[in-house]
């Protein structure tokens, strides 16, 4: 019975337009990004290493798959979530708004079935677009400029060899598909205390925005405080493309993304089966 | 508790913070009837539905459906019961067809097509089945709501309002599908309505509930035959001019040219009849109408009813 609910909650998501927001934006955002290195990728490595030049020697083509796509996750890591937002808002909200709780939760399944279901469903759809992510990113980028050693330009300069850089990426996205469940789990979160989905994908989008902001103030003491903000955490993919991953860090914000998972939909789950239907 | 009895509510409270929606409530609805559920608006019959359907947590009381208590475990019990409470909402974005299809599913096993647009036949949407709902007018959501209610055959049939947006020919093929389930199908009909006239021609028991407490339940007929209700006869003759006085069995409300309005039991209208003859008054009509009003607003001292 559970399948049966998880396999109609996904039948839901998917008969809606919204859901298809995210991919089409990723679908086309991707690609521009690609051309766009494709069209004047060359001038912006040689301005980002024009110091460094002074030093070294660079040989060989810098622009490959694999940096791109590091360039198109740092883009859009910030972006995804809000997409995410606009299906995590809806699950439950989306329900109570069209009034079909009273005749979904009048038949011989539980609350907690329900929502179950619809929880795992929802992260199926984040999962999926992830995906999505990776192939288009990885995979087109790769096709259209090739593989090769990766530079990565961050405190240091990092040059990572080709045949050590996909396994990095297959944790950076499985990273990701769990910093964008958080993200996902937040507006679940709030979808079940209001009967309009407008209200927790904007409080949602409102939470990212605002911590996404307080990140970038780069002071000493403010990094105390941003510790606490899960957007700091959801940055640690970033690890992965050091020489040397630092994999205490990196364990250290998994645990809390995923403290924030459990923490979040327990609530939801504890909030939701004691509530009143009264739309 | 008798074998027999589909839906049992002892004592049931539930306040919205001081309010008291449901105060004490009691019920009994037996296997096979047609059970009207009554009351003035915000008498508690929404909620009383809601707390039923396990859609509002009641603050204390007990419900019983065949025999079994109500409990987060017994979700069960409500593979046995069709439902539609208050308006029919359903996902707009989705046919009739891959509504009823969806909330069918939510039964645990899959009914097959033709089971799908058999019902949706029954419910008068042939044609339209595969339209989205968003296109569908408040009667045609209205027919899909009984189509969802009734697609897994359930014992226990629980409607509100289940008329509302009909025309006058949908209403009357909605009551007599009701009637048809009642009686020749062995259902039991829990039905909320509005419509007094509708209640008093097709429910066979009914419970009339004002400020959270049941007021009166029994039977139809028995209650109205035992409560007073206005009675209107027409004379041959003028009848103002007759002198006719109050009895033990009936009391006169008005005498107007060769109409007499007055009040009786039905069950005293043979003897009415033979008093006025024994007065060789003439008799053209005699008729009880909207007992069931009548005797709603003197049960609950309005006319609203929701």
């Amino acid at each position: 019975m559970f399948l049966r609910l998880v396999k109609l909650e996904l039948f839901k998501i998917f008969s809606k337009w919204r859901t298809y927001i995210g991919f089409i934006a990723i679908g086309i955002l991707v690609p521009i990004i690609h051309f766009a290195m494709l069209a004047e990728g060359q001038t912006l490595i040689e301005v980002s290493t024009r110091v460094l030049r002074n030093t070294f020697d660079f040989e060989g083509e810098l622009i490959n798959g694999y940096m791109v796509t590091r360039i198109i996750m740092q883009f859009l890591f910030i972006n995804i979530p809000l997409l995410i937002t606009l299906v995590g808002g809806d699950m439950l909200a989306g329900e109570a708004t069209s009034g079909t709780y009273r005749l979904v939760l009048v038949r011989p399944i539980s609350r907690l079935q329900l929502i179950s279901a619809k929880y795992i469903a929802g992260a199926i759809y984040v999962i999926l677009m992830v995906i999505w992510l990776y192939i288009l990113a990885l995979g087109l980028g790769i096709l259209i400029f090739g593989t090769g050693d990766m530079i990565v330009v961050r405190y240091a300069i990092n040059i990572i060899p080709a045949s050590d850089v996909l396994w990095r990426y297959e944790i950076a996205f499985l990273y990701a598909i769990m910093s964008m469940l958080v993200v996902y789990t937040i507006s679940f979160f709030f979808s079940s205390f209001v009967e309009n989905s407008i209200g927790p994908i904007i409080t949602t989008m409102a939470i990212l925005i605002v911590l996404n902001i307080l990140n970038l103030i780069d002071i000493g003491s403010f990094a105390v405080i941003q510790e606490f903000f899960f957007t700091t955490h959801m940055n640690a993919w970033i690890l992965l493309f050091e020489k040397e991953v630092n994999y205490d860090i990196l364990l250290r914000s998994t645990y809390i993304l995923l403290g924030h998972v459990v923490v979040l939909t327990g609530a939801t789950f504890i909030y939701f089966n004691k509530k009143d239907i009264s739309s | 508790m008798e074998n027999n009895t589909v839906l049992k509510i002892i004592d049931l409270h539930k306040n919205f913070k001081n309010f008291k929606a449901v105060d004490g409530l009691n019920l009994e609805v037996k296997k096979g009837e047609i059970f009207g559920f009554l009351g003035p608006n915000g008498a508690g019959k929404s909620t009383t539905i809601r707390i039923i359907l396990s859609l509002l947590k009641s603050d204390s009381g007990k419900i019983f459906f065949f025999g079994e208590e109500l409990t987060p475990n017994s979700r069960a019990l409500f593979s046995r019961v069709g439902a539609l409470v208050e308006k029919p909402d359903f996902y707009l974005y989705l046919s009739a067809y891959k509504n009823l299809e969806y909330f069918s599913e939510l039964y645990g096993r899959k009914f097959s097509k033709s089971k799908l647009l058999e019902i949706l036949e029954i419910v008068g949407l042939k044609g339209r089945e595969f339209d989205k709902v968003k296109a569908y007018s408040l009667g045609m959501k209205q027919r899909l709501g009984l189509a969802q209610a009734l697609i897994h055959d359930p014992e226990l049939i629980i409607l509100d309002e289940p008329t509302n947006g009909l025309d006058p020919q949908g209403m009357r093929e909605v009551r007599n599908l009701l009637i048809d389930l009642a009686e020749n199908h062995g259902k039991t009909i829990f039905l909320s309505s509005h419509i007094l006239k509708e209640v008093e021609g097709m429910a066979t028991s009914m419970a009339i509930i004002n400020k959270g407490k049941t007021i009166v339940q029994g039977n139809v007929s028995d209650l109205l035959h035992e409560s007073q209700t206005k009675i209107f006869i027409e004379t041959i003759s003028s009848a103002d001019k007759l002198n006719i006085q109050d009895t033990s069995f009936y009391k006169i409300s008005k005498i107007q040219d060769n109409r007499i309005e007055l009040y009786a039991t039905k069950k005293d209208i043979p003897k009415i009849i033979d008093d006025l003859r024994s007065k060789e008054i003439d008799i053209y009509s005699i008729n009880s109408v909207n007992s069931l009003e009548e005797y709603f607003i003197k049960l609950t001292g309005d006319g609203h009813v929701s």
